[in-house]
């Protein structure tokens, strides 16, 4: 194997081919889409050099502010919701339901193989007020509470699509996190327990400490999936009602494809790649400093 | 490394190199393909991107494609696609910048796209090609003349001639002792009569938006006068302006007191349009595009208990209720690269029949002269044409002169106007900073 390795030109002919579609599919769209945000105009009308133009526009833009404000406070809250949720199902399968765990991780992982448009629709019509109640405005009826237009204000709206997210996700989250805690040795937990650790002590000081990198990777999966969350919010609210649960990606897609301004709809690319970046180099920066020692 | 290695790898990679490439071409430049062939000889196929929403031209073409213009389908085949009008112009946009229009399209969302088409050499010459075809005759002046306000060009077929108003339920109406009304305060007072007694006064669209938006357009049409919105255009008057505002906040009021129902931001358009044919709702604000829905066997309140009135006119306002709100509903426009004489048949048996089979089969007015004597208009359509021949001037639409941005931005937040989540003054706020002027 290494004499494969070490031969340069075995090297070219393995990962050439990928490389060439990888850069053509990849590469030429993100540099293509890099020099757009020097440009301004559309396909139709053609393109105008504008300089530093659409990264002035972004500063002052009071639309992407909304927008940017809006995703990073999805990507936290939901962050928070999936982990968590996703942390507690998984001690449930690894301390509780142990061998007969299996059913209900393929029940609850279920959701996540299901496209997102139908749990978007099936979400509305849980919800909806108009033409008829949904399932949810029913339920508030029999306790005497009136119906909710949950897509008519931007709190409830949001609230919709965060539960919604979470239940969807829950799953994932909870299985990579359950693998996770599978891998802590028997032998750990056992002389904790002989030490007199149990329950919240044994989670605490044991079962987090130990499952730390897997928790660290499923935040960083999180946060980096719900910064570009695009198909749920398009399906579910399609940024509404007015823009109030429109996110960059959201706001990027409208820019360069229905006005047609590709220049500027990259600059608020770009700006979310940057944002991205600068997440995922933060949390592996915080994440050097081992935690399981004092 | 050898000389014989070095030609082992030579022969190894250029085979290999070229089929990346071919693949990579095949990826990224070959994907447009559509209907216009190699380009040199026009349409292979008569390609029709249409409204989703939208199925009267549709059903109408398939009609002709089988009637009267059997011949011209023969030669070039009918081929219907759609695509939802919430994504109608990134669908245009596309195509055109890969030069892959369809023959026969839709007009998009906003006339400013079919401006910068036409500017870009892509769109067919209508007029000018209906003048070769020895056709213009085909067209109502009063259609051509709308299309050259909205466009600066005769670029589009009039496929529909719309006029803009309140349908009643004649029944709801006598039934709770009012009479149409011709003025906002009638308006306003008929609604409030209608609410107490337990009716829904309106029935709206707050998904879509427009039908919304439509009321503000015309409020600010009556009161400023038929120039209100070419001055914003202008930039002579701006929409934050009080007397513009009061539009908005007369029509946040009627969402305020309720009148539009129960989550009318969930509304789309068959909802609303079913409220009203199944007698929940008693009155629509609409254009005469859904006559074939209210001539249609579904409509559960029948046709002869369907009344229109043109919206009414304000106190003390500069415009009358003699201008009606029209427009030419989405016309059909056609990619110049498409043309050749296979379209040219067709378009010239459209021009010949399409305004005769719209009446007949779809109970919609047209653009287009009926040229058979022998169709049967239904009463509520003859009705209509009645009101359109004695009006006057006629009027566009709150949007008509707005850019595409502005268009979403009054669209997506009419909901929120009516419901009270924003203010008619930051409503005309966002749709102002859109405009950019």
């Amino acid at each position: 194997m290494n004499n494969v390795f070490g031969n340069k030109r075995a090297v070219l002919v393995f990962v050439g081919p990928a490389l060439l579609v990888y850069s053509a599919v990849m590469l030429v769209p993100v540099l293509w889409s890099l020099g757009y945000t020097f440009f301004t105009g559309s396909v139709i009308t053609g393109f105008k050099f504008a300089g530093f133009d659409n990264f002035t526009k972004l500063l002052s833009d009071p639309k992407a502010g909304d927008a940017l404000l809006f995703t990073l406070k999805y990507a936290v809250i939901l962050t928070v919701g999936q982990v968590l949720v996703g942390y507690a199902l998984s001690l449930l399968y690894v301390f509780w339901l142990r061998k007969a765990s299996s059913l209900v991780r393929t029940l609850v992982f279920f959701p996540i193989v299901l496209p997102t448009v139908a749990v978007s629709l099936l979400f509305q019509k849980m919800f909806e007020v108009a033409p008829q109640n949904g399932i949810v405005n029913e339920f508030l009826n029999l306790f005497g509470i009136a119906s909710v237009d949950w897509f008519g204000s931007a709190d409830t709206a949001f609230l919709v699509l965060v539960i919604m997210d979470i239940w969807r996700s829950m799953g994932f989250y909870a299985v990579l996190l359950y693998a996770g805690l599978l891998d802590i040795p028997e032998e750990v937990m056992e002389s904790a327990r002989l030490d007199g650790a149990g329950g919240l002590t044994l989670i605490r000081r044991i079962v987090i400490p130990l499952s730390l990198p897997v928790l660290l990777s499923s935040i960083i999966f999180s946060i980096n999936g719900t910064l570009k969350v695009f198909d749920s919010v398009l399906a579910l609210t399609n940024g509404g009602p007015g823009s109030s649960t429109t996110p960059l990606t959201l706001l990027m897609f409208r820019t360069a494809f229905s006005y047609g301004d590709y220049g500027y709809g990259s600059t608020i690319a770009l700006a979310l790649t940057l944002i991205c970046l600068l997440v995922t180099i933060f949390i592996f920066r915080s994440s050097r400093r081992d935690l399981t020692k004092a | 490394m050898t000389t014989a290695r070095i030609a082992r790898l030579r022969r190894s990679l250029v085979p290999m190199v070229a089929l990346a490439g071919a693949g990579v071409m095949a990826l990224t430049g070959c994907s447009a393909g559509g209907s216009e062939g190699s380009g040199t000889g026009g349409a292979t196929e008569f390609t029709y991107l249409s409204l989703t929403e939208n199925t009267a031209v549709a059903d109408t073409l398939t009609s002709l494609s089988t009637g009267a213009c059997k011949a011209a389908n023969d030669a070039l085949p009918l081929k219907i696609s759609n695509q939802p009008q919430a994504s109608f112009d990134q669908q245009l946009q596309l195509l055109a910048g890969q030069d892959a229009l369809p023959t026969i399209f839709a007009a998009g969302n906003t006339p400013q796209l079919a401006k910068d088409l036409n500017s870009a050499g892509q769109l067919l010459d209508i007029g000018a090609t209906f003048q070769e075809l020895g056709v213009s005759n085909d067209l109502l002046p009063a259609a051509t003349s709308t299309i050259s306000n909205l466009y600066g060009a005769n670029i589009a077929l009039p496929t529909e001639f719309n006029v803009e108003g309140i349908w009643y339920n004649k029944q709801i109406l006598e039934q709770n002792g009012i009479t149409p009304p011709t003025t906002w305060a009638e308006l306003t007072a008929a609604a409030a009569k209608l609410e107490a007694a337990g009716v829904q006064p309106f029935s709206a669209s707050g998904e879509q938006g427009w039908p919304l938006t439509r009321l503000v357009g015309n409020y600010l049409f009556r009161t400023i006068g038929p120039d209100a919105l070419q001055k914003v255009a202008d930039g002579s008057a701006k929409l934050t302006d009080p007397e513009y505002v009061a539009a908005a906040a007369a029509v946040a009021d009627l969402g305020s007191k309720g009148y539009f129902g129960e989550g009318v931001g969930s509304i789309d358009y068959d909802t609303s349009l079913n409220t009203f044919t199944t007698g929940k709702a008693a009155m629509l604000y609409m254009g005469s595009w859904a006559l074939s829905a209210f001539n249609a066997d579904t409509n559960q309140i029948g046709a002869d208990n369907i009344g229109f009135v043109a919206f009414p006119s304000v106190a003390g306002g500069s415009g009358s209720a003699d201008q009606l709100a029209a427009n030419v509903g989405v016309p059909i426009m056609a990619s110049k690269k498409g043309y050749n004489e296979k379209v040219g048949a067709w378009l010239t048996c459209i021009a010949d029949n399409y305004g005769a089979a719209s009446l007949g089969d779809q109970g919609v007015l047209s653009g287009f002269t009926v040229n058979d004597t022998a169709v049967e208009v239904p009463p509520l359509t003859a009705d209509l044409q009645t009101t359109i021949d004695s009006s006057g001037d006629s009027v566009l639409w709150f949007e008509a002169l707005f850019n595409a941005q502005a268009t979403t931005t009054s669209q997506t937040n009419a909901a929120q106007l009516v419901t009270g989540a924003i203010t008619p003054e930051k409503f005309m706020e966002l749709v102002q900073a859109d405009l950019g002027s």
